[in-house]
């Protein structure tokens, strides 16, 4: 489009043909106010908010509606425009119950900012308002009409942003009002209720305290929080989301989750978990205090200092009598990368074993592999949004990346990209597709196979042969094509899609997984054969330095498989479940020593011989790998006493079996004799930083780093990890930053069955989402399904 | 069913074959039907389109609906070509207070609209018309359709009418109950099943209307008058009117005169002269107290503001509009309060609530003149409904903001001591009625 001129306020300025106003006026830094208008939904000019006047036309027009013209002569504010304004807030406040002491939105609410500005102070109105009683549309939206200005934001955040129409209007003029789509009639309790995703968009889009949510509501005022922008711990899209934080006896809790900057790789969107399931933190069943088995099998609550010493020594002298080999070491999806990281070395140069494994939910390692030597070809998640098309192979976006699945809705809304499909299952986002393929029973591998050319398994792919084909040639025309595989695919499967993929001009891929930082797990090496950065054990490269056992170690099934023949001296579980998860009889352990650190009690905790109350993903900093490669910060938002960061515990283990802290965490200068302080175990103190501080100036050291800090082995991350040249400026100021694998092309030789999807739905995450009691209501008011029942700490002793 | 009057200034153009059975489609032919368009037909399909715009340009014909956009102009701001079909729209939706003009149409004369539905698609080039009533009309709504059905079994609809090689279909649809529904674009909402909301403008329904295509869309009795208009010229139809103003119009005068209902008179005819004359005079011979000169939106006239012809622009000269040709008589005896009550009343039950100036506006005006009304007023409140009205003028998505505020507005200042007298009045206090009891069930 070419650029047009035009003059606001005196002010000459350009902007593309087509251009809405009031998007020109915001980019030259004239803001021109809104209720109704919102950026990528359609237009309502409902709130007349956004009036301005321009030379010869007779009336204000709505900025929000008004392109831009070549020559156009604006004024956006002047006596006129301030009364128009004036009065529409006196129009809307009229009728407005004015509840700003007890409502939600108070605080941060738009009307009251506009009032603010435009000073409606003295009200006229002098008559009975409209009033309707709140409702309960379910465990997490609530609606308030009287607060309710009737902008639509919700109705097509809904309906275009979500594509769920869950919300309309219902009756007209001064009656009219929002309506959810199961209307009393039609509900069992007689009460309105919304039947969709849970989302919260409705709730966020909510210019004022109409919509408000169950799991925040009447809790606090936003200026009594601390806002602390993290990133959800839930699924691998790793959405930015800004926690809500109060001080309470026991730490610091978390009382809301939402978006409220709009500022990170996920713009608009967040969904029911990244905005409500922040719970498990103050979950009841939390672990807080050490517990070692006592030899009547029940567990006992000891000190920081008992439990570590235990470990220590119990794995210190299992290496030393049966070797480093009969140990094994699985890590967690949901630790950050600085932790998976230590944690490997820990297993390789501490414990001395390749053994170590974690929970896959997709294939990174043939997905690195396969790209090896390739350049610009992974696609960040901020592409799903821009790109022209999209081939997506298996997964279910909706369920298991609801941000991936927002993306792509809306670059399909708002720029017309194509998105292909082929799935096994009718998936919702079909609805956007431009060709929906759908696939034979577990026909991922012969669709594969049929792109890359074998006409035979067409049968095996597709029942429709006609489908399969134009499906096939469709995808073959398109040009910088992204390539979004599901966890369906792996191995060969897996390469030969990429292969496929990679004749496709300007083609990018990425690999769906199912948490935070699952990418971050395979990334860091969480791996038997690998070390950071796909890095083969047998050719160490960059980590030759580390003098690490070069054999191929066990992987997860194999250390389960070796456990069940009585060769596991001792076993290492830091934040992962594998017991429910791959479904281990538990009594293959029963020879092998356990530690366990973990939030709850999980299958795996009730088998373990020491557990260490682990702190989670928002009571701890570092940084995370989302499944595109994306790189963010995680902060430290929520606080529990009786719980430490896995970090420090594998240092504290570390220390206790004697190794030397500073070549597994260099965070200080290297000094001959010099033991680390690891100051004291006995729980959080006030005043233990300080003393760390003044012991490590005292010696020479950089004093603002400590064994525990996971910003001491960042530095090594970013020297030896290959892919991860990664800038701490962007990863301090908040931004993401796309990081592609730099994997040494090899042969794939990973068990297909290592990889197991969690299967998790919008209302499950993981062990995670049982512990929260808001995703079990809403699963539950959402599904029908029976709450799950969990076991507290209390039922095992202590 | 109405009574139809006579008066001997009336011009009978559009009217001519009302009282004489023209719903039976035989005597519509007898009576010169279908001729207009057989006339334009005989152009040839070449220069057909342009004569029919050149004829209706020439004719002077002004939008009947209220707002008197000329008609020839809007059938050639369509374009030529277009990828989606091309629609004519017929926006039966009389739905003003005080107009029922549209009415007598389709009682007395419903082959009109269908032909002049086919002229206009014929026009534009469009294959498909509609003909939207208002969901009140539904006993209407069944003699257009036994007309549509009629004409398609004389085969005028269908495939190939007249031997032109052309296709015109006509369909009938009926609103569900709702003023707003009178604005073309809600209109357009309605009829695609939608709720009954304005659209944004631009574009404009002659770019992109009805299911995204190309539509005219005009008032029934504008598509009524182009078969009349084609059969005796453009020019001849213009020299009836006043300046700028050409041809005749269908005047619903109602109220407290001796002869009430429709009459039709040539543009700029006085407005006088139709109440005392052709109207018959007030009432039981007493005092004329205001005329509401075209539908409930537009502003009130006193006695002595009514010496004014009746066409667009002399009625906008003084300070009120033409709109859409109800004339409503109020002589002495009509509280003014009340009535500006009921007029807001009815807006307030018929605004949209898409936004916010007309949705927030006319209930609370209502509210405080229901108040007022009820012995509870202050001077304060007639400042206050001033103040309302003036933000509402201008401010709203679609017109029917300024329908409501235009009105009101006229109300507090030609009658501002009546207001106040009544509030002083009524200090003591009368029965609290509502606004229910006031205007009926229902709204």
């Amino acid at each position: 489009m070419p650029d047009v001129k035009f003059t606001v306020d005196g002010k000459q300025l350009t902007a593309p043909a087509g251009t809405l106003l009031i998007e020109a006026c915001k980019s030259a830094g004239i803001e021109i106010p809104a209720f109704c208008y919102y950026p990528g939904l359609s237009l309502q000019a409902a709130c007349r908010m956004c009036v301005v006047r321009i030379e010869k036309m007779p009336k204000l027009q709505t900025a929000c509606t008004t392109p831009v013209a070549e020559g156009m002569v604006v004024t956006s504010e002047s006596p006129e425009i301030a009364q128009a304004r004036k009065s529409t807030l006196q129009l809307l406040l009229g009728n407005h119950p004015l509840d700003c002491p007890v409502c939600d939105a108070g605080g941060e609410c738009e009307l009251q900012d506009m009032t603010f500005k435009y000073g409606a102070g003295e009200s006229l109105y002098a008559e009975a308002k409209n009033h309707r009683e709140e409702q309960k549309w379910s465990p997490v939206v609530y609606f308030d009409r009287p607060r309710c200005i009737l902008c639509y934001r919700c109705v097509r955040m809904c309906g275009e942003g979500m594509d769920v129409f869950a919300l309309g209007i219902q009756n007209r003029g001064s009656s009219a009002v929002i309506a959810p789509n199961v209307p009393a009639q039609m509900s069992p309790d007689h009460l309105a209720h919304v039947d969709c995703e849970q989302c919260g968009m409705c709730i966020d889009a909510c210019p004022v305290g109409a919509l408000t949510s169950g799991a925040y509501r009447y809790k606090t005022r936003p200026w009594e929080m601390n806002h602390v922008t993290t990133v959800c711990t839930h699924c691998g899209d790793g959405c930015k989301t800004t926690l809500g934080v109060r001080s309470t006896s026991d730490g610091a809790e978390i009382v809301r989750g939402d978006n409220r900057d709009k500022s990170g790789i996920n713009g608009d969107f967040l969904c029911n978990k990244g905005r409500y399931a922040f719970d498990f933190a103050n979950a009841p069943e939390r672990i807080t205090a050490p517990l070692i088995r006592q030899t009547d099998g029940r567990f006992k609550e000891v000190s920081w200092e008992e439990a570590f010493t235990h470990a220590g020594r119990k794995l210190r002298e299992l290496r030393d009598a049966r070797g480093g080999q009969s140990i094994g070491v699985l890590g967690g999806n949901r630790l950050t990368n600085e932790e998976a990281y230590l944690l490997q070395k820990f297993a390789r140069t501490v414990l001395g074993t390749n053994n170590i494994d974690h929970h896959r939910t997709a294939d990174y390692v043939t997905f690195a592999q396969t790209l090896a030597e390739q350049k610009d070809r992974t696609a960040s998640w901020r592409d799903t949004q821009t790109i022209p098309a999209a081939l997506i192979v298996g997964g279910d976006p909706t369920n298991q990346a609801p941000g991936t699945a927002w993306n792509l809705r809306t670059d399909v809304r708002l720029n017309k990209a194509r998105l292909y499909i082929a799935n096994t299952a009718e998936i919702k986002l079909r609805r956007q597709a431009k060709a929906f393929l759908q696939l034979a029973p577990y026909g991922y591998g012969a669709l594969a196979a049929y792109l890359a050319g074998d006409e035979a398994v067409a049968q095996s792919a597709a029942a429709d042969a006609n489908a399969l084909t134009s499906f096939r040639d469709a995808v073959k025309a398109e040009e910088k094509l992204l390539i979004l595989i599901g966890s369906e695919l792996r191995g060969t499967d897996l390469r030969r899609l990429i292969e496929f993929g990679l004749t496709i001009p300007g083609a990018r891929f990425a690999l769906l997984s199912d948490y935070v930082n699952s990418r971050g797990a395979a990334d860091m090496g969480l791996l038997p054969d690998m070390l950071p950065g796909f890095t083969p054990v047998s050719a160490p490269g960059a980590f030759a330095e580390q003098n690490l056992p070069t054999a191929p170690g066990l992987d997860l099934l194999e250390i389960f498989e070796a456990a069940g023949r009585g060769e596991l001296s001792a076993l290492y579980v830091v934040n992962s479940n594998p017991i429910a998860r791959y479904s281990v009889d538990p009594a293959a352990l029963k020879n092998t020593f356990v530690v366990v650190q973990e939030m709850f009690f999980t299958e795996t905790a009730k088998l373990a011989d020491v557990v260490l109350p682990a702190a989670n993903l928002y009571e701890k900093g570092g940084s995370v790998t989302n499944s595109y490669g994306d790189l963010q910060l995680v902060q430290k938002a929520g606080d529990r006493a009786g719980v430490r960061s896995d970090f420090e515990m594998i240092v504290r283990v570390a220390d206790k079996m004697g190794a030397d802290i500073k070549s597994l965490v260099p965070f200080g200068k290297a000094q001959p004799g010099l033991r680390a302080d690891m100051g004291q175990s006995r729980g959080a103190q006030a005043g233990e930083a300080d003393r760390h501080a003044v012991w490590l100036t005292a010696n020479n050291l950089e004093p603002k780093l400590s064994p525990f800090d996971p910003w001491a082995i960042l530095d090594e991350i970013q020297r030896l990890v290959p892919g991860y040249n990664l800038l701490r400026l962007q990863l301090l100021s908040g931004n993401d930053q796309h990081l592609e694998p730099e994997a040494a092309a090899s042969a794939v030789t990973n068990r297909r069955d290592l990889v197991l999807p969690s299967g998790d739905t919008l209302f499950t995450s993981g062990t995670l989402g049982r512990f929260s009691a808001t995703l079990n209501e809403t699963r539950q008011y959402q599904t029908g399904e029976p709450l799950i029942q969990i076991h507290t700490a209390a039922e095992f002793g202590s | 069913m109405p009574t139809l009057v006579s008066h001997p200034d009336e011009v009978k153009v559009i009217s001519r074959r009302f009282g004489q059975g023209a719903a039976d489609i035989e005597k519509y032919i007898e009576l010169d039907g279908y001729k207009a368009v057989q006339k334009a037909i005989a152009e040839g399909p070449e220069k057909m389109p342009a004569w029919i715009i050149d004829t209706m340009k020439a004719s002077g014909l002004r939008g009947r609906g209220g707002a008197g956009f000329p008609t020839g102009l809007k059938w050639s701001f369509v374009p030529k070509q277009s990828e989606k079909p091309k629609y004519v729209l017929v926006n039966g939706d009389e739905s003003e207070p005080g107009t029922c003009k549209d009415h007598v149409i389709f009682l007395e004369d419903p082959h009109a609209v269908i032909e002049g539905t086919m002229i206009a698609g014929l026009a534009i080039g469009s294959k498909m018309g509609f003909i939207y009533l208002r969901g009140e009309y539904r006993y209407l709504l069944k003699i257009m359709e036994k007309a549509v059905a009629d004409a398609y079994a004389k085969g005028f609809l269908g495939k190939n009418i007249f031997g032109s090689g052309l296709d015109f279909d006509v369909v009938t649809q009926s609103g569900a109950g709702a003023y707003e529904v009178g604005e073309e674009s809600a209109l357009m909402e309605s009829l695609e099943g939608k709720r009954g909301v304005p659209r944004i403008k631009p574009p404009f329904p002659a770019v992109v209307g009805l299911y995204g295509g190309p539509t005219v869309i005009n008032n029934a009795e504008t598509i009524a008058s182009a078969p009349h208009i084609l059969l005796m010229g453009g020019e001849a139809y213009a020299k009836i009117g006043s300046e700028r103003n050409g041809g005749t119009r269908l005047f619903g005068i109602s109220g407290h005169v001796e002869r009430p209902g429709v009459y039709e008179l040539p543009m700029g005819y006085n407005l006088k002269k139709a109440i005392y004359d052709v109207a018959g005079g007030i009432k039981d011979g007493k005092k004329l107290k205001a005329v509401v000169p075209g539908g409930s939106s537009c502003p009130v006239l006193l006695p002595e503001e009514i010496d004014v012809g009746l066409d667009f622009d002399q009625m906008g000269k003084a300070g009120t509009m033409l709109g859409s040709g109800g004339i409503v008589v109020l002589d002495e005896t009509v509280s003014i309060v009340e009535f500006a009550l009921r007029t807001i009343a009815f807006y307030q039950h018929e605004s949209c609530g898409w936004c916010i100036p007309c949705r927030e506006g006319t209930d609370w005006i209502k509210k405080t003149l229901t108040r007022v009304y009820n012995g509870g007023g202050s001077k304060k409140d007639v400042a206050n409904v001033q103040y309302l009205a003036e933000n509402m003028m201008g401010r709203t998505f679609c017109p029917l903001g300024d329908a409501a505020a235009m009105p009101t507005l006229g109300f507090v200042k030609k009658f501002r001591k009546e207001f106040e007298d009544y509030i002083e009045g009524n200090k003591a206090g009368t029965p609290i009625i509502t606004v229910q009891q006031l205007v009926g069930a229902g709204h």
